[in-house]
């Protein structure tokens, strides 16, 4: 699946590069859904990085496939976890163990990328040693600015609050310390009036 | 001179009123007809004596009504106060600030007495008589950012200065014109700016930080900013937004005079001795639209700024749905005679 284009936006909204394969001893790579072909492109490009690497991965909606295939790839530890809030202790614990000079790759939707460079950055490692590249599904994480609550993989704007049920749209502000996008009530104007969802970027 | 302080308040039955003197020094932020941002800073060195430019931090008669409101947003929200762990010298930096500056200008009504690190603070107007140790936490009933914010009008972020950018690491934050604390600590410049539209590429963020950046201890400066509000309501918040953006849609020409206010921020940026952070108050002044223009010079400038006023920006400001009916009612209050430059009544 080619890398989705993100339309320009702004300053506050993260940017995502291509992973490169980077010299080091030590690699920690976390993925989800289709972040698992990137990886796969990354072991193509540099065939001795997977030995020396820590593959955490999510399959979310994407079945057995690719867990296969990053097995194939021989890194020296792969997890596959049923989902990334399961996968945070092992993370941390991993994170907390880190050697000077650990190059870490995020690559899959916003949302684990995001949680996953706060989970890096509150371990030390510095923001040079970190790469990202979207893959995959155009959800969002998306903090409703009421109620305070996080709803997950929201596809569509505008959208229901998971926890308080308001209608929210979609906003582009973004906040790295949440890793999450700004959900504000569309309907407060004119309650009631709630237009018909559309998909993200469609 | 001696304040009254108003007992009014600022949502329910909305009972904030000006008097006829802080009509006169209103902080009427346009000095010509027209409006687009720019780069609009000085030096805050004083100003006229009984303009809210003259103390470093202006105390009036909506002082006691404004501490009360606070108490009650932060009641229900504890999330506007926030302050990131390495921000709490910053917070004694600016508990510093205030206390020596308000006993200073305001002798009558504040004083600050200090041996060693044992202080003594008392608030008259609060009744707020407290002995403490500075620096000591535990010596204070709340973090030393919390407690003096509590006793001081307008919203403050203190920004922690690194790598040639500022951070928005600590604030209280429960008088603002729609942005979240919560949502935005943590962010850099031109992050929490983001939302702004024309200014990014107007180059005004890049200047505005250089600027900052520079800002010397001893050497504060200050810009306005404005925005318009239905009803008097200082706790504009987004976190309440799904419960006062439908005041928006009450106007009618009949009331309009009398709900709408605008809204005048007097931001001011210091440099604090200790941390090297810059800590931004923000001080909201509110007007209605009928007292506005009750300056002559105020209603003819304001109503051929809302009527010029580029799209964008009435939509950012949020008055875009409303600007018709807010230029009908000006436009009673223009009678086409040219206006003197600078932003005084003639
Ligand atoms: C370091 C201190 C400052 C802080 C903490 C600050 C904070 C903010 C925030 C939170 C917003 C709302 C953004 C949103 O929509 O979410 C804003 C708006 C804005 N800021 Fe600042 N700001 C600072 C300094 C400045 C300076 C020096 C300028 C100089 C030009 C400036 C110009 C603006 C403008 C033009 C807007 C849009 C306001 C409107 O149209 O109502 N800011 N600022």
């Amino acid at each position: 699946m080619p890398n989705f284009e993100f339309p320009a936006s702004i300053k506050s909204r993260p940017v995502y590069g291509r992973l490169e394969p980077r010299k080091g001893k030590f690699h920690l790579m976390i993925a989800d859904g289709e972040g698992a072909e990137a990886l796969i492109e990354l072991a193509a490009a540099d065939g001795a990085l997977m030995a020396k690497s820590h593959i955490i991965y999510i399959p979310r909606d994407t079945g057995a496939g690719f867990a296969e295939k990053l097995t194939a790839l021989g890194p020296a530890q792969l997890y596959i976890g049923p989902s990334y809030p399961a996968a945070v202790p092992r993370l941390r614990r991993v994170l907390a163990d880190a050697h000077m000079g650990l190059q870490v790759y995020l690559t899959g939707t916003e949302g684990l990328m995001g949680q996953a460079m706060n989970e890096a950055m509150a371990a030390g490692i510095p923001h040079s040693a970190i790469q990202t590249e979207h893959r995959g599904s155009l959800a969002r994480r998306m903090q409703c600015v009421h109620c305070k609550g996080i709803t997950e993989d929201v596809m569509t704007d505008p959208f229901v609050c998971s926890h308080c049920g308001l209608h929210l749209f979609v906003r582009d502000h973004y906040s790295r310390r949440l890793a999450a996008f700004q959900g504000v009530r569309v309907d407060a104007e004119d309650p009631g009036n709630i237009p018909d969802p559309v998909e993200l970027y469609s | 001179m001696t304040i009254q302080f108003n007992d009014e308040t600022f949502r329910d039955d909305y009972s904030f009123h000006n008097s006829d003197r802080a009509i006169q020094r209103f902080p009427f932020p346009f000095h010509e007809d027209s409006y687009m941002y720019s780069v609009n800073m000085e030096r805050h060195k004083g100003g006229p004596e009984g303009s809210v430019y003259e103390m470093r931090f202006d105390v009036d008669e909506h002082y006691l009504a404004e501490m009360k409101d606070r108490a009650m947003v932060l009641a229900e929200d504890p999330l506007r106060c926030q302050s990131l762990p390495h921000m709490t010298l910053a917070g004694w930096d600016l508990l510093e600030l205030i206390m020596v500056s308000k006993s200073e200008d305001y002798p009558d009504l504040f004083e600050l007495h200090r041996e060693g690190s044992n202080w003594r603070w008392i608030n008259r107007p609060m009744g707020i008589d407290q002995s403490f140790v500075f620096m000591d936490e535990a010596s204070l009933p709340y973090g030393p950012m919390e407690y003096i914010t509590r006793q001081a009008q307008g919203d403050f972020c203190i920004l922690d200065q690194r790598d040639d950018n500022l951070w928005m690491d600590a604030g209280m934050v429960t008088t603002q014109a729609d942005w979240s604390l919560d949502f935005d600590i943590g962010m850099n410049f031109f992050e929490w700016h983001a939302p702004v539209p024309k200014a990014h590429e107007m180059g005004i963020f890049v200047r505005a930080l250089k600027f900052l950046l520079n800002i010397q201890q001893g050497s504060p400066a200050r810009r306005l900013n404005w925005t318009l509000t239905v009803n008097p309501l200082l706790d504009t918040s987004p976190e309440n937004y799904h419960k006062w953006g439908v005041q928006k849609t009450t106007l009618t020409p009949e009331n309009l005079g009398r709900k709408q206010h605008l809204r005048v921020e007097l931001q001011t940026f210091f440099r604090l001795p200790r941390s090297n952070a810059l800590v931004f108050p923000i001080r909201c002044y509110l007007i209605a639209f009928e007292d506005l223009v009750s300056v002559p010079k105020w209603g003819r400038r304001l109503h051929r700024v809302l009527r010029d006023i580029p799209d964008e920006l009435a939509t950012y400001k949020g008055f875009i749905d409303n600007r018709p009916m807010l230029v009908d009612y000006l436009s009673q209050y223009d009678d086409g005679a040219e206006t003197s430059p600078g932003v005084w009544p003639d």
